[in-house]
């Protein structure tokens, strides 16, 4: 079980102590020995040029994966508006779908959503599973996991695709458990092992520090999260006749559901609306002071724009965290990205590398986030964006 | 009242950096953290034993031996009790196998009312292990708490959303995450951090200790599995401005004129 060093095939070289994102390879005697802090990523694997690492095959438990077939999309609504994210995964899933030669369906929950089934099939849906009832008017926990593991129980697609929103992210963790299989969170690139034909899910992992290709190779479905605005959405197209929809009637009780929802109280604030606007501008630790946002504010201001943050300003209590770019903020593709002292941590870059314009403005040349820009400018926030903001007037 | 709460030591993913030119992570200096939404599971559950003192506060965690300094610092800050579920059968574990080992650890402790994590941890953020350990052991979920109060043995709590909240009832036995905007973590204070390394509070549980098939944990219990780890190749083909601070805010106006955007 697990990864496994050769000591007779080790020549002493030392790659894999630097590919180990974990620390767990010491050298002992010239030669590589795992300590407990092996997570058995891998890494070391893929970095020995020696064959002396292993991974020794798992004695997991086998399931008949033979029997699940198609593409399955959640199909999320809130008061029954289809959600952005919902289109997004329609048109990454046919991309999928495609690829695998198998059909692309929504899944669509709610009481008195059926209208919502016409947007799907505009989306590309090959088939709608719609479930309705009373009782999953609102989400709940309990109502979807009950209906949705029933549905994946009897119809065996072997993708399903949730958005990584605050309802997504309850409900798949909880459909995966129940159904006793795989699931990858927040994933940035979806693709299909051209061999084994299994779902390749790219993720930021180690805090977003490096990238992490996740499989499920013997349970189905293959189910994973992706996050709102890192697909591009489906094209609208002309209905076909052979589109189907398909009820699924289900038998969820007020009982079933162990929480209540006394109420749904929406912001009142207006939040930042970072995924609409044009022009983000972002600041990140190089700001070095709660200040400099007042500065970004007038750059943003000046070009129509909103201010975006890292995770580290945001952290470091600079700015709110509705305004946080990256793997757990937003993720944004604007015309325009300007990052002002920010270094560009893989969490950052994930969240802003769609932007069709990336300029970026830092104090140290060798920053990560000057590989993604499109413009850079060694030199001071501080010296820059004022002359800047002047060049704008 | 019994709580256990799910703690997780992490690197400070925040002080990692990667190496210009190797592009390796550099690990040296990273120190190891108690996630921070955890962190803010523990200060809750802290605060329903500030108002009822007959609150038992039970903190586990499962990783290395060294994960041990987050149950130290748990029970510094006012926890009961500490338990490390530490083998290396354990590892390798995605959320599925952490989940089952977790949740058969809280099944031994047995008669909890509350069971707090933290949302998702910042070195895999994926926010799944408190709502696996809740199916596990079948009991009901509410994720995103930014709000808690406990009053006649009802639970209510505001579940953040997007856009706005839920207000939410539900009663013992229940599982929340928590996030950070929840509340302000407590420090340790001196006499707890003594207390907490002058007495044995930390019991340590094998695979021995749980009843358990080897097939539901570790490495062997988890349906996904690592094919790849990586740093991305930059895309790299962006155009340093040089000269003068006024020459780059001038050449930068230009372009980005060129280019429609202002």
């Amino acid at each position: 079980m697990g990864i496994k060093i050769l000591q007779e095939e080790c020549v002493g070289c030392t790659l894999c102590v630097g590919a180990c994102p974990f620390d767990a390879i010491d050298m002992i005697d010239n030669v590589a020995v795992m300590n407990e802090n092996c997570t058995n990523c891998g890494a070391c694997v893929d970095a020995c040029n020696f064959n002396a690492i292993i991974k020794e095959e798992s004695q997991m438990k086998k399931m008949d994966i033979s029997n699940y077939k198609g593409v399955w999309v959640f199909a999320e609504q809130r008061d029954g508006e289809l959600m952005d994210v919902a289109v997004e995964l329609m048109g990454e899933g046919r991309k999928l779908a495609e690829e695998v030669g198998c059909e692309l369906s929504a899944v669509l929950l709610g009481d008195n959503v059926r209208n919502l089934s016409d947007e799907l099939f505009a989306f590309g849906a090959d088939k709608v599973y719609l479930s309705e009832n009373e009782n999953l008017k609102q989400y709940t926990t309990d109502g979807y996991t009950k209906v949705l593991s029933q549905m994946v129980d009897e119809y065996k697609p072997e993708i399903v695709l949730f958005g990584a929103t605050h309802i997504g992210r309850d409900l798949a963790p909880r459909v995966a458990a129940r159904v006793d299989t795989g699931l990858t969170a927040d994933c940035t690139k979806l693709e299909i092992d051209p061999e084994e034909k299994g779902l390749m899910q790219t993720r930021p992992a180690f805090g977003g520090n490096i990238m992490a290709t996740i499989i499920c190779p013997k349970h189905r479905p293959q189910m994973a999260t992706v996050r709102p605005g890192v697909m591009e959405k489906a094209e609208r197209r002309d209905k076909r006749e052979d589109q189907e929809l398909i009820e699924f009637k289900n038998d969820v009780v007020a009982e079933d559901i162990r929480i209540k929802i006394l109420d749904v109280v929406k912001a009142g604030k207006a939040s930042v609306n970072l995924a609409d606007s044009e022009v983000i501008v972002s600041g990140g630790r190089g700001l070095d002071k709660k200040e400099g946002f007042e500065l970004l504010e007038k750059l943003a201001e000046k070009l129509g724009g909103v201010v975006g943050a890292s995770r580290a300003a945001v952290d470091a209590e600079w700015i709110d965290h509705d305004h946080q770019v990256g793997q757990t903020g937003k993720t944004v593709r604007p015309e325009l990205y300007i990052a002002c002292g920010i270094s560009g941590a893989i969490q950052h870059i994930a969240g802003m590398q769609s932007a069709k314009t990336i300029v970026a403005i830092n104090k140290n040349p060798d920053a990560p986030i000057f590989k993604v820009a499109d413009i850079g400018i060694v030199g001071d926030v501080y010296e820059v964006l004022p002359k800047l903001i002047e060049a704008l007037e | 009242m019994k709580i256990i709460v799910c703690i997780k030591q992490v690197p400070d993913t925040n002080e990692v950096r990667i190496d210009p030119v190797k592009g390796t992570l550099i690990r040296e200096g990273v120190p190891s953290i108690l996630n921070p939404d955890d962190k803010s599971a523990l200060e809750e559950a802290l605060r329903v034993k500030d108002q009822h003192p007959d609150t038992h506060i039970t903190v586990m965690t499962m990783g290395p031996p060294q994960a041990e300094e987050v149950l130290i610092e748990g029970l510094a800050m006012g926890a009961d009790e500490g338990i490390l579920l530490s083998d290396r059968a354990f590892s390798g574990a995605d959320t599925w196998a952490t989940s089952n080992t977790l949740a058969k650890a809280i099944e031994k402790i047995g008669n909890y009312d509350i069971i707090f994590c933290g949302r998702q941890a910042i070195d895999g953020d994926t926010a799944q292990v408190g709502p696996q350990i809740g199916e596990r052991l079948g009991i009901p979920q509410v994720s995103y708490v930014e709000k808690f109060f406990i009053e006649e043995g009802s639970i209510r709590v505001h579940r953040a959303l997007e856009d706005g909240y839920e207000v939410i009832e539900g009663k013992s036995p229940i599982l929340l995450t928590t996030i950070k905007e929840l509340n302000e973590p407590r420090y340790p204070s001196i006499p707890g951090i003594i207390k907490a390394y002058r007495e044995d509070r930390i019991k340590v549980w094998t695979y021995n200790e749980l009843d358990i098939p080897s097939t539901d944990i570790g490495l062997d219990g988890s349906p996904t599995q690592v094919k790849r780890s990586f740093t991305p190749e930059p895309k790299g083909k962006g155009e340093m401005l040089e000269g003068s601070v006024n020459e780059k805010v001038e050449s930068l106006v230009k372009k980005l004129q060129e280019k429609n955007l202002i």
